[in-house]
């Protein structure tokens, strides 16, 4: 299929034909859950940080993302309900929204984005990487479903490196835990060769990822890894990884960034075409789902592209050099796991963020904030001043959450983005004093 | 000399506990060449490990609601709990500059986030997150943990510049058994009769013991203890009460004390965990850390900040600790924004109902100074158990 932008619909959105084939792609994963109970496919619910695709894959289970729901509920806008129900039920104001959204999702009879009910897990697998509420959240989904729960530790990357100890530990735990389990669950005996085979095929899409997402060093760049970024990421750190959907996926993807580079282009926004560059945007912070296409609108209207985003790392940091290894399949999922994102240090998501803004030649560090998830937020005031700090460009911050409308404040929002789009200006003229 | 009154152990707990300088573990430091202080945060280290360096292991439970936040608040959003903003006013403040490092503890994100701001607002400060295994199979959660506790030696006798033994880590083990015995035989008095030691007063005694050399609070716990069963105070008509969700930022002692004032009598909770996380001497003739990792993985209390593998176990702690002390409802208290304590509850008061055990709940910060609320819901939780009681 040739690479174009083509109207999606309704047809007052503009999309990528990579975004609709992502779309396709998670429809299509979408009926593939709900028809699980009449294919008899097992399903396990799992988590996108420390996602283990190719391993579930082995056992011929079907992967479920909690996150990815709560997401899909967000730009429906049906989180906001959801997570009143929950709250109803007893959960507290003050907790993560994605729980709260799921927990609610499911007390309304677990429809998903598709308009089906999802089924019931029959194993959760705790990927417990970078997220202390994740282990809270699949302890509130097995009270409820009474399904075999694996408990899998990454270890935090607290001091910048990953240490032989805690290398062994992850794959003493998937040796005597985690794949016995889901031997036991699928009924399906494990087969290294065919884990093998699909790390090599994750690594083949991610070197494509990773092209694509380092397109946003060129000027314009051709796309926009935050709000684009999160299509882009879609497909990989979700049920594909491993596949050859997603190879075809990411070959397609990067062709058709490439031809927009070759013409010069910018990113294509729900809108339309980008219009001239005018901001380079480093972003930290997941973004805000519930008003997605709004709050982009701030930033494309102003000219604002995101080049490069913290987000999009959440997944793995694959544009640190790291790819899923067939030679040495466990201890490279246990290396994928202690090296995403929010697995990192502060000092070394400081370290990140400022050879973003260096080598994609970012006007400044935008941060989103978000209230849900403190994995991400806590600490980013001191991200932002040594940022800023390290590589004299302006940063700002700004905050929303992911799936509570609620805290998604328009006005304040689009105010800030201003008065930061000003600041840029006036660093840019020099008229401003030094931030 | 004679035993000092509970009046005058609790006034010098209290000095110890409303001294935001640590001027105890100042002079300790001082009193001798090479002495060094590694401050740690709530919930649980190998304290015996710090302290088999010759080092004073130094509890950091927040700023309390004696300490005015300037800083901190700078770091953080309105969303996030206090005690992160209150540790980082002791760190810019100079209030802990005489400790010689700082260990956090793997229990949330923000904790977790806190190693890390520390290691760019101090530098030169040795500091480490200390992480811990979340299962308990010997050969996988154990000897991750032993590796963890080896790089802590490590790095433990680079700044002691000398080699820690296993007889070296054995002493400080049988100190720490026999403080820890005190805090539980003080934990048993207080359950069984709550008027004698009241919970404010037995907090004061524990929490100033964390800014002391373990032999200290020992002696003080013993001397509490005596005065505590040799003094008559009157009984109230109070009810049995278990707290929980306080094991990370610890509660101002007004609310302990307006919990009393309500009418309950707090006998159990979960407050500065540290003190008796191990639930069983550790013993003290073997391979020093692979004990301490055993009583780790099968001896050690339960809280929100860790896993529990088996469903059925899940939240029986909590009945347990209601049965054992006689206790006749459990309160909630958790600290706003508490990731941890707040997604836990749910799950825990569905226990509580199955077991038929009434509940409240409500949140807190240290600082909180505003107990009217307090008070009167926990008045009136008081009084509907004596109604149900009565009925």
């Amino acid at each position: 299929m040739k690479p174009s932008i083509v109207k999606a619909q309704p047809g007052d959105v503009e999309k990528d034909a990579s975004m609709i084939k992502q779309k396709q792609m998670m429809a299509a994963h979408y009926e593939r859950l709900s028809n699980a109970p009449e294919t008899g496919e097992k399903v396990a619910s799992t988590f996108v940080p420390g996602n283990l695709n190719e391993l579930l894959m082995c056992f011929d289970l079907v992967n479920n993302l909690p996150e990815v729901n709560a997401i899909q509920s967000g730009l429906r806008k049906k989180s906001g309900q959801y997570i009143m129900e929950a709250e109803r039920a007893g959960h507290s104001e003050d907790v993560c929204t994605y729980v709260k959204s799921d927990i609610g999702m499911m007390m309304k009879g677990n429809i998903g984005p598709n308009g089906r009910e999802l089924p019931k897990p029959d194993v959760l697998l705790l990927s417990y990487t970078g997220c202390f509420t994740f282990l809270k959240w699949f302890e509130l989904l097995r009270e409820q479903y009474k399904c075999p729960t694996i408990f899998l530790q990454t270890p935090y990357m607290a001091d910048g490196k990953v240490t032989p100890n805690m290398i062994q530990y992850m794959v003493k735990q998937f040796k005597e835990t985690v794949i016995p389990t889901l031997e036991e669950v699928s009924g399906v005996k494990f087969d290294i060769d065919r884990l093998r085979e699909y790390l090599a095929k994750s690594a083949k899409a991610e070197d494509d990822l990773v092209y694509i997402l380092e397109t946003g060093k060129n000027k314009p760049s051709p796309i926009d890894a935050y709000f684009g970024g999160i299509y882009y990421i879609g497909p990989i750190f979700g049920a594909f990884r491993g596949t050859d959907d997603a190879i075809d996926y990411y070959k397609f993807l990067r062709e058709e960034v490439d031809q927009r580079m070759l013409k010069g282009l910018g990113p294509v926004t729900p809108d339309g075409p980008m219009g001239e560059e005018k901001y380079r945007l480093v972003v930290e912070g997941p973004p805000n789902y519930t008003s997605f296409r709004q709050f982009w609108k701030m930033f494309y209207e102003e000219g604002a592209t995101v080049v490069a985003s913290s987000y999009t790392k959440v997944g793995g940091t694959y544009d640190y050099g790291f790819r899923h290894d067939p030679d040495r399949p466990l201890e490279s999922l246990a290396e994928y796991c202690l090296g995403v994102y929010t697995n990192r240090s502060l000092p070394m998501r400081i370290d990140m963020l400022t050879d973003y803004i260096n080598e994609y030649e970012a006007d400044g560090l935008l941060i989103n904030s978000i209230k849900s998830c403190n994995s991400f937020s806590a600490g980013q005031l001191l991200i932002m001043r040594e940022v800023e700090k390290r590589t004299g460009k302006p940063a700002a911050f700004i905050e929303t959450d992911l799936v509570d409308p609620r805290y998604f404040s328009a006005a304040n929002v689009k105010n800030r983005l201003e008065s930061y789009f000003q600041m840029v200006e006036q660093k840019r003229s020099g008229k401003g004093a030094a931030a | 000399m004679s035993n000092p009154t509970t009046t005058e152990i609790v006034a010098r707990a209290q000095e110890l506990y409303e001294d935001l300088n640590f001027t105890a573990a100042r002079e300790w430091k001082d009193a001798e060449p090479g002495r060094k202080v590694i401050g740690y945060l709530p919930v649980y280290i190998p304290r015996e490990l710090i302290h088999a360096a010759g080092f004073l292991p130094l509890g950091i439970m927040g700023g309390g609601d004696n300490l005015e936040v300037i800083h901190g608040d700078a770091y953080y959003q309105s969303y996030i709990c206090r005690i992160p903003r209150s540790t980082v006013e002791l760190g810019v403040s100079g209030r802990v500059d005489f400790v010689d490092g700082m260990l956090f503890p793997s229990i949330c994100d923000v904790i977790r986030n806190l190693s890390g701001m520390w290691k760019m607002l101090f530098p030169e400060v040795y500091s480490k997150y200390f992480d811990v295994p979340q299962t308990y199979k010997d050969e996988v959660g154990g000897t991750f943990y032993i590796g963890e506790m080896r790089e802590l030696l490590h790095d433990l006798e680079e700044l002691a510049g000398r080699k820690i033994t296993d007889d070296d880590i054995n002493a400080s083990i049988a100190a720490y058994n026999e403080n820890r015995q005190l805090v539980n035989e003080l934990y048993a008095l207080r359950a069984a009769v709550p008027w004698q030691a009241p919970a404010s007063e037995a907090y004061l005694i524990i929490r100033a013991g964390l800014a002391l050399p373990v032999q200290k609070p020992s002696v003080m716990l013993r001397q509490y203890i005596d005065a505590a069963k040799a003094e008559e105070r009157p009984m109230k008509d109070n009810s049995k009460v278990v707290v929980t969700g306080m094991f990370c930022e610890q509660p101002p002692l007004n609310l302990i004390k307006s919990l009393e004032l309500s009418g309950c009598y707090v006998v159990d909770d979960d407050f500065m965990l540290v003190s008796r996380w191990l639930t069983k001497d550790v013993p003290t003739d073997g391979d020093p850390v692979y004990e301490l990792s055993q009583a780790f993985l099968h001896h050690s209390m339960s809280t929100a900040a860790k896993y529990e593998p088996d469903l059925a176990e899940k939240g029986q702690f909590l009945v347990r600790s209601v049965r054992e002390t006689g206790a006749e409802g459990v309160i909630f208290a958790s600290t706003s924004f508490c990731d941890p304590a707040l997604l836990d509850r749910p799950m825990l008061q569905n226990v509580l109902k199955d077991a038929d055990i009434p509940f409240i709940a409500f949140k807190y910060a240290e600082n909180s100074g505003q107990m009217q609320p307090i008070r009167e819901q926990a008045g009136t939780f008081v009084d509907s158990i004596k109604l149900w009681s009565a009925a």
